[in-house]
């Protein structure tokens, strides 16, 4: 469970807000995705509910602690993949202590679980995006999260490593009761997965509600000041629906 | 997998090297009677050798040898401020132990300088550190070259810039105490750090969100490694290149995980000081300062290491 309440965030020596009167709230196990256009401060607003920014207004509530899945960018060092996956263990590890053998063992069955257990002394450098997007949500898991935020975490993703994050992410919500909270600028993947959806406009406009009113064709187009359209089939018994920009 | 083999593989070239070392000189002593002098204070050995040669390895080339072993890195900011106290001591012909004293009081008061410019607001990012580091550096470097300046060129210049140069050859075991209590105080304590050294090296923000306290860890782990490098300054003048060339050289072999890193460094770079102290005294009638061959070594191999390294893409 998550609950924001009028959060509101400006940088120090500049008086314009990033986001102002900010809210959302999720329960257990439901996925929330953050939805807005490049620059709009949805960023901003994740490590700031993280508390990696510090407030200027408003409040967040949460049941345990928070598991962080940064913007997939290149890795820095090439530690290998079960090195980078115990590091999600560092609040629990004391200043001058080693991983124990409990939290190897917690590395190696999220590891498991998440099908990397073939790569664990793989350096991370050498693998592919899709890889190393499920290298960092192993490491947010293995701290014992229950809510997960996680920054485009299917963005720079080609279509099928896409689709095996978001399903990732569903699964974890589902079966272990991960609250989700996810930033996206794709409203498809918030179509794919979310349950609740919070669209920011500009630095105090914003919308939050279910996934179903929020992604209105209507409510697109005014987010994106582009004609944006969707098309609605049924397969395999299940109904489907496809959005995209109307390029005219 | 490969650091299981070399781990044996580089205690046993150090332990050759600092064998070397001890034999190694212009007065020259066999092996088996260098052993047998230094095994003779716990076995029975009724081996007969030279007054002299008990003197050299005992007095001189072990402290020199355990010294070299312990000497190691180099932070930006602190050897300098170690360089200012010790010359100014120099200068000030205070004699040997206020040299010592005066390197390391000075070097702990470099990294304050580092922390008051770097902190702001109770966060370090590690380019302020860095810029921070460099001004520091700048900044004791030019008060050093002011105290050349105005050193007496008949008495204190030579022996300033002497010591600046870097030299085991006043090598004692009251050095070598200072060396080890350091290395209790600080090194251990830096290697029990490894796994939030790892975490720090993820980046700032991430290892915030990690649930590690990066201002204190940082600072912890600053402190440490200060204390060590005015403790070898100290005791040892400027040697650089070390800190810079070793730690890298090391993650060649071992990999960025600093649970080797560290242990491998302290390997790697005792058998690097002993073979440089070795062709310092060995090579020529006249003693080398250690910090030109360091530079001379090291330029050009970090040079390499930088080119494959960044290859890699680390």
């Amino acid at each position: 469970m998550i609950r924001v309440e009028g959060l509101g965030f400006k940088y120090r020596h500049d008086n314009s807000w990033i986001f102002r009167n900010c809210s959302l709230e999720a329960q257990t196990g439901e996925v929330v995705a953050i939805l807005g256009p490049n620059g709009c401060g949805k960023t901003t607003l994740l490590k700031t509910a993280l508390g990696l920014y510090r407030p200027r207004e408003g409040s967040v509530r949460s049941e345990g602690t928070f598991g962080y899945v940064p913007q997939n960018t290149e890795a820095s060092l090439p530690f290998c993949v079960r090195d980078q996956v115990v590091m999600g263990r560092a609040r629990h590890i004391k200043m001058f202590a080693s991983p124990t053998r409990n939290d190897y063992h917690k590395s190696d069955t999220w590891l498991e679980r998440l099908g990397l257990k073939q790569l664990a002394d793989r350096p991370v450098t050498e693998l592919s995006g899709g890889q190393r997007q499920l290298v960092l949500i192993a490491r947010a898991l293995v701290s014992d999260c229950r809510v997960m935020v996680l920054d485009e975490p299917a963005s720079a993703l080609d279509f099928r490593n896409r689709q095996t994050i978001l399903k990732t992410l569903a699964h974890l919500a589902r079966s272990h009761g991960i609250t989700i909270l996810f930033s996206t600028h794709m409203p498809q993947q918030a179509q794919f997965i979310a349950d609740k959806v919070l669209v920011l406009r500009n630095a105090d406009r914003h919308v939050f509600g279910p996934a179903s009113r929020i992604l209105s064709d209507k409510n697109l187009t005014t987010l994106y000041d582009i004609d944006m359209r969707s098309i609605k089939f049924e397969h395999d018994g299940s109904k489907n629906r496809v959005i995209f920009p109307f390029y005219q | 997998m490969m650091g299981l083999f070399l781990w044996p593989a580089l205690a046993a070239g150090v332990m050759g090297l600092a064998l070397a070392s001890l034999c190694a000189g212009r007065y020259d002593v066999p092996i088996n009677r260098m052993i047998a002098i230094l095994a003779h204070h716990v076995l029975p050995i009724n081996d007969r050798w030279e007054p002299i040669e008990q003197r050299i390895v005992e007095l001189i080339r072990l402290p020199r040898t355990v010294e070299a072993m312990l000497v190691g890195p180099q932070i930006v900011g602190v050897s300098s401020g170690s360089a200012l106290g010790g010359a100014t001591a120099i200068f000030l012909s205070l004699g040997n132990i206020a040299v010592v004293g005066s390197a390391f009081l000075a070097g702990m008061a470099a990294i304050v300088c580092v922390y008051l410019i770097a902190a702001t607001r109770n966060r370090t990012s590690t380019l302020m550190l860095v810029l921070a580091g460099a001004i520091v550096g700048a900044f004791y470097a030019s008060l050093v070259s002011l105290v050349i300046f105005f050193a007496n060129p008949d008495d204190s210049l030579p022996a300033i810039v002497y010591w600046l140069m870097g030299s085991f050859a006043t090598a004692s075991f009251a050095k070598v105490e200072i060396l080890f209590i350091s290395v209790l105080v600080a090194g251990v304590p830096l290697l029990a750090l490894h796994f939030r050294i790892n975490v720090l090296a993820l980046g700032d923000e991430e290892a915030r969100a990690l649930g590690v306290r990066v201002e204190r860890t940082r600072w912890l782990a600053l402190t440490a490694v200060s204390i060590l490098v005015a403790a070898c300054v100290s005791v040892s003048g400027v040697i650089g290149w070390v800190g810079l060339v070793i730690p890298h050289f090391t993650r060649m072999l071992f990999g960025p995980n600093h649970r080797l890193v560290l242990p491998g460094s302290l390997l790697i770079g005792s058998g690097h000081m002993l073979l440089i102290d070795t062709i310092a005294r060995t090579v020529s009638a006249l003693e080398i300062p250690l910090g030109i061959l360091t530079a001379i070594v090291g330029a050009p191999v970090f040079g390499l290491v930088l080119r494959r390294t960044k290859a890699r893409g680390w």
